[in-house]
């Protein structure tokens, strides 16, 4: 392996994420809740979303345990998806997901992604992509759930 | 005394290079490798008598079940078991406790009943009696660990009593390391009239096992971990209790007689080994038992104790570094479980990857014993028989790099 290919895992801003992770506090009363967890490694992410009138997000919060790459991802995540619509988040998602299976983003989509991009090069490592995906599965889970009850 | 360093050219795959980097393999507890001996006699299997076993009158087909019976003799032998109507070829350990829970557990154990297990037990000798005990209404009960992850002998005779009917524990831990006082656990499992198992997937491969000596009723293992190939394992049982056991899987080979509305059954071992028995991978398991009663299983523990005393010493000089489980190797397997500050597991795992060191990062299928100890994940250096210090050093150097790299990257 490429010394540069572990700086592109555990770039600075992954790091610092981990280290000091955003919106971790608890929103008991949000719209959108869901854990998530990785039977395989025993990485959690709880993951809430409190929605605006309008149904665009107004406040996110995780809390978690796990590596780097699967708790800073979660706290990237929370940033991202801020005044966004639900369809929005979904949008980034699936996005995000097209990313680590290795596919091209065009600028749009980049510029889309905005600061999730810097999570690339967990690519390299295969092993730790379903790290990286965390986060994400537990948004689709919460949103699937929040629109399941909403029907009934 | 063997010395690993002449042994490892036996094992092919530790000249490869992982990253540019010689492979350090210290993932053992996990899987493992396998000798060219045994490589060569699964090659010879095929090449040379492939047929099905117990069926044929043909000579290839009765030379394939008689060097299956010679791999049942030399594992018999091994474990010192009476007589090889008590072994039985499962396919690893988890199934061996599977047959335990179904063929016994269902039929012997009713309402209110207890069986009992220690906290530390791997998935594969917990979940399958979580089952028995939601499905008959008994409770499942657990032997607390010592603060260093043993069976703590003071709950013996409280956790254990006129109710219980079975006691199953793990003889070395796979997550402390620790080594289970198994012979007293079946001392009191027995005076109260429990039957008593042994999840020897991690003693096995690793010390000399005398089944008579431990006195134990059941005994699983897992051929994979003893430079075997994957998909082989056994349960050892007494004869007296087998005999009285329903068949855990039914079909081929199994039966005695069968009508259109019933059947009877095979003769021990075979009434437990329905359908074509995986018997290339059994005859593997004799080889590898070969190549290890040539290294000596005496001689084996020793390299274990001598290779852990030396990484419990290098870990102890890393101040970030916390070891779980026993501080004397006397006393654990050969294997080191860890914690390195606030670097995860995983973080770790892929760093030392990078090193070409190859070591185990999770939860090691033990998630409730963590969860208990406040940890989600941890590192896992296990060794074998080809292991040697200076592999120690270079886990300890990649340890140190990794701290580094770490530290300088917060
Ligand atoms: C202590 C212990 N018990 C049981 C098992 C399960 O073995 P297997 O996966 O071969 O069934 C293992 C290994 O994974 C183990 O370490």
């Amino acid at each position: 392996m490429l010394p540069n290919e572990l700086d592109d895992l555990y770039k600075d801003v992954i790091l610092d994420h981990y280290r000091s992770p955003r919106n971790t506090k608890r929103l008991e009363d949000a719209h959108v809740k869901a854990h998530g967890l990785n039977p395989f490694c025993g990485d959690e992410v709880d993951l809430q979303l409190l929605l605006n009138g309008d149904g665009t997000i107004k406040e996110v919060g995780f809390q978690g345990r796990g590596c780097s790459i699967s708790q800073a991802s979660a706290s990237m995540l929370t940033e991202e998806l801020k005044s966004k619509t639900l369809e929005e988040a979904e949008a980034l998602r699936k996005l995000f997901r097209r990313m680590m299976q290795g596919e091209k983003l065009t600028d749009a989509e980049l510029e889309f992604l905005g600061s999730l991009e810097v999570l690339e090069g967990v690519r390299k490592f295969p092993v730790r992509i379903k790290c990286a995906l965390l986060a994400f599965s537990t948004l689709e889970d919460g949103i699937t759930e929040y629109k399941r009850k909403k029907r009934s | 005394m063997f010395d690993p360093k002449d042994i490892r050219k036996d094992f092919p795959i530790l000249s490869r290079t992982v990253h540019g980097k010689p492979l350090v393999y210290l993932d053992n507890a996990a899987t493992s490798q396998k000798p060219r001996q045994v490589i060569q006699t699964l090659v010879d299997c095929y090449e040379l008598y492939n047929a099905n076993v117990h069926r044929g009158v043909h000579t290839i087909s009765v030379e394939a079940t008689e060097r299956m019976e010679e791999a049942r003799r030399k594992v018999s032998r091994f474990i010192n078991a009476p007589s090889t109507e008590g072994v039985i070829f499962v396919r690893n350990t988890t199934e061996a406790v599977n047959l335990v829970a179904n063929s016994w557990a269902m039929d012997n154990v009713g309402q209110g009943d207890e069986i009992v297990v220690s906290e530390v037990e791997h998935h594969s000798n917990l979940v399958p009696w979580q089952k028995v005990a939601h499905q008959k209404g008994a409770t499942l009960k657990l032997l607390p660990a010592t603060e260093d992850g043993r069976v703590d002998l003071s709950f013996l005779e409280s956790i254990i009593t006129q109710h219980t009917k079975l006691v199953s524990v793990v003889h070395i831990s796979n997550m402390t390391g620790a080594i289970n006082p198994v012979k007293e656990i079946g001392r009191r499992a027995h005076q109260v009239g429990a039957l008593f198992m042994v999840d020897g997937a991690q003693s096995v491969p690793h010390m000399p096992i005398d089944v008579c000596n431990l006195d134990c009723d059941f005994l699983a293992f897992s051929g994979h971990k003893m430079l075997a190939p994957p998909g082989i394992g056994v349960l050892f049982g007494k004869v007296s209790i087998l005999e009285k056991m329903e068949p855990f899987l039914r079909g081929g080979e199994m039966v005695r007689e069968v009508w259109y509305d019933h059947a009877t059954w095979n003769d021990l071992p075979n009434k437990f080994e329905a359908g074509t028995p995986n018997f290339t991978d059994a005859v593997a398991l004799g080889a590898a038992v070969d190549y290890l009663d040539g290294l000596g299983m005496d001689a084996v523990r020793q390299h274990e104790i001598d290779i852990t005393t030396y990484a419990l010493k290098a870990f102890a000089e890393l101040e970030e570094l916390d070891v779980i489980g026993p501080k004397e190797a006397q006393d654990r397997g050969g294997l080191v479980t860890f914690t390195a500050g606030d670097i995860h597991p995983h973080d770790l795992g892929t760093f030392l990857d990078s090193e070409g060191v190859a070591i185990r990062t999770g939860h090691h299928c033990v998630m409730p014993y963590h969860r208990k100890l406040g940890l989600v994940a941890t590192g896992r250096a296990s060794f074998y028989v080809y292991n040697t210090n200076e592999e120690i050093d270079t886990l300890i150097q990649a340890l140190k790099k990794a701290l580094a790299y770490f530290a300088h990257a917060s």
